[in-house]
């Protein structure tokens, strides 16, 4: 499974990761060491406002470890690193200070902030430079032939069983069909999409008709596994949600976790292909008010 | 129905919830007339095991009576007793179909998480965290049982409960953890941990033609059962230095395989064991492998280390090393149990093993907290609390 980037040069996981780090380095430093920290930048010894200093890198640091908005993390390096600026430009114009060293704080300063901001706006377009568009690709094997598991494919009807976004699929002639998508707020979007490729037991493709709120196009394969072990079943989704309100909810809505999305519907895929039912605890009993744990099924199972 | 559900590290409380109702055509509801707490409930008890929510069902050893049938549950009818498998198998996929019920493919509804956390997600469990499918377990009135058409197993003759309760997990763990050893005329097996999986796996590596048995704990109750039901010989290790005595009575080679019945929780002492609580502890490692370290140093060379016993996650200073250098094999694993059903079944119907001999304690469901709690302290020489959901 991956998402393309297709314009981005940097990982900016990776660079996120990187900032992590040095936040919380350097967080740990001006906790411990704000005196010799104060030395080496060449302004006045202020320990108490370089401890609080110290905890928002830290702070940042740790909330980008957090996985969950690591964007939104990063965006709070670039306040701290314009706070930093700031003060670093009052402390250039104080005869407390340094000069020579302030004036290289205060580079190294604009450039971890050049790379903060980067960052922060690869963080939160998205994968391919451009906001929203999410490009998905998973593989599953399913111990069934290729014939019946593109026979279940091939009717689109069928997709809302595994799909838990999809409300409804129905086909208007042999090649066009209506989708019906979940969409944040218990509201729905909709679109025609008409079948793009054919390659019996092999091949289907699809993609989203002109005039539909969220361009996107798909198409699923299946090879036969090595050693009679079934079927290997290979799915790609793109989605190009438009700009906008709608656009941008429905980006968010697909793009928090588009690849776990996938990866739970091939689960369902498998599951209903392979044992004639998809497993499931909701209406289980449990001693609290609900069936199920909404900090991990309801979060998994999407 | 009455059902003890997890609330927190040590904190369990049996509460009034809805009864299970049917909710595909693959399930079965179970009326449990026994159900016991297993060892590895206690990492749950002690809060060991991420992904538990409060409410949560616990149980996994259970047995009962059915009561209902899902439409697709043909080889089972209302009235049937049987003993249900810990590890929840769809029986179609292709690691049921090789015999390897424990990681199928399909009965985790949960297995993006599992995903994250191992790479790969194994079957769902009952009552045992959402990692692994967040499933009501069975310490409970009744349970509701997936693809009950290929897990459970009949009883249809006179056993009582606890002759074959233990079927559901205990009995085939500590037999898949000597048949992991591989055993050949002559071997001696050392087996760390004589709780009840500990004593099954003493048993079980006689009747696959072990020579010796050498057993390993702290506790005089256990080392007793494992001398006296098990016919081992036991090193207490808060009396001697294991590996050294493990040497000494296998003539300086070491067991020829060795069986880590611990698991993530281990015990010791030491400047070691202080450095894996206090890691454990700061949550920089899941598991504390003081056993599963000593059984890789002891073990002969060539030899297999077997390791039924629980881990979670991250283990340090595994002596990976010995491993390599001295051609260890090391064979784990969640038990396969459906695979065990019908020939331990038949292992008790001769007569070679009766399974009751490891309960100390009966106790009604309403005392399950009770039970946790001597469990967890060894009070009163407990080894095996068995429930019984009906009884005041």
């Amino acid at each position: 499974m991956r998402t393309n980037g297709g314009m981005v040069k940097v990982d900016e996981k990776q660079l996120a990761r990187g900032l992590g780090w040095f936040s919380i380095g350097l967080g740990l430093a001006q906790i411990l060491a704000p005196r010799q920290l104060a030395r080496m930048i060449g302004v006045r010894e202020r320990p108490i406002l370089f401890r609080l200093i110290g905890l928002r890198e830290v702070a940042s640091g740790i909330g980008i470890f957090s996985k969950a908005r690591p964007a939104e993390w990063v965006q709070s390096r670039v306040a701290g690193d314009m706070m930093d600026l700031t003060l670093l430009a009052a402390a250039l114009g104080l005869n407390t200070s340094t000069r020579g060293r302030v004036a290289v704080a205060t580079a190294a300063v604009a450039g971890v902030t050049a790379l903060d901001v980067l960052c922060a706006q690869q963080l939160s377009s998205g994968p391919n430079g451009k906001p929203g568009a999410i490009h998905v690709e998973k593989v599953v094997t399913i111990n069934r032939s290729p014939e019946e598991l593109y026979s279940f494919w091939r009717n689109f009807e069928n997709l809302p069983r595994i799909m838990n976004h999809l409300v409804s699929v129905k086909n208007l002639d042999d090649k066009r069909s209506h989708w019906v998508v979940k969409s944040p707020g218990g509201t729905t979007v909709e679109w025609d999409a008409e079948m793009t490729m054919e390659k019996p037991n092999e091949l289907i493709g699809w993609r989203s008709l002109e005039g539909a709120q969220v361009d996107n196009s798909g198409s699923v394969r299946f090879e036969r596994a090595p050693g009679g072990r079934g079927t290997v079943v290979r799915v790609q989704l793109d989605y190009r949600p438009p700009a906008g309100v709608i656009g941008a909810t429905l980006a968010k809505f697909f793009g928090e976790a588009p690849e776990k999305q996938v990866a739970v519907d091939l689960h369902r895929f498998k599951q209903l292909i392979e044992t004639g039912e998809i497993p499931r605890t909701e209406g289980q009993p449990a001693g609290r008010s609900r069936s199920t744990s909404r900090v991990y099924d309801d979060f998994v199972r999407g | 129905m009455k059902a003890n559900c997890w609330y927190g590290k040590n904190d369990v409380r049996v509460e009034e919830v809805d009864d299970p109702k049917i909710l595909n055509p693959r399930d079965a509801i179970v009326k449990i007339t026994s159900s016991a707490i297993c060892g590895s409930d206690l990492h749950l008890y002690n809060g060991f095991v991420p992904t538990m929510s409060k409410g949560d069902i616990l149980g996994h050893e259970f047995m009962g009576e059915v009561v209902e049938v899902g439409s697709a549950v043909k080889n089972l009818k209302v009235g049937d007793r049987v003993v249900v498998p810990f590890p929840i198998a769809c029986g179609n996929c292709f690691f049921c179909q090789k015999g390897l019920f424990s990681v199928c493919e399909n009965s985790n509804p949960n297995a993006v998480l599992a995903e994250e956390m191992w790479g790969h997600s194994p079957a769902g469990i009952y009552g045992y965290s959402h990692l692994l499918g967040g499933y009501a377990g069975g310490q409970a009135q009744y349970a509701r049982v997936p693809y009950a058409d290929v897990n459970p197993i009949k009883i249809e003759n006179g056993f009582t409960d606890e002759q074959v309760l233990f079927l559901s997990d205990i009995f085939p763990t500590g037999y898949m953890a000597a048949e992991n050893c591989q055993i050949q005329g002559g071997d001696t097996v050392a087996v760390w941990g004589c709780g009840p999986v500990g004593q099954f796996a003493i048993k079980s590596a006689y009747l696959l033609g072990a020579e010796r048995v050498i057993a390993i704990d702290r506790f005089p109750e256990r080392l007793g059962m494992a001398r006296e039901k098990g016919g081992a010989e036991t090193l207490n290790y808060e009396d001697v230095n294991i590996s050294e005595a493990l040497e000494e009575m296998t003539g300086g080679r070491g067991p020829d395989s060795c069986i880590d019945a611990v698991g993530m929780e281990a015990h010791g002492h030491g400047a070691i064991y202080a450095y894996d609580r206090m890691k454990q502890a700061a949550m920089l490692e899941s598991d504390r492998p003081i056993a599963l370290r000593e059984a890789i140093m002891s073990c002969r060379n060539g030899g297999t280390v077997s390791v039924p016993g629980v881990y979670g996650g991250f283990a340090d200073k595994i002596p990976f090393g010995s491993v390599m250098n001295r051609s260890l094999t090391i064979k784990t694993g969640q038990t396969h149990v459906q695979r065990y059903l019908r020939p331990l079944l038949e292992r008790i119907e001769k007569g070679e093993i009766d399974p009751s001999f490891v309960v100390t304690h009966r106790l009604p469901l309403e005392e399950a907290p009770r039970g946790y709690e001597i469990f967890k302290n060894k009070e009163d020489d407990c080894i095996k609390v068995v429930l019984k959901p009906w009884e005041e």
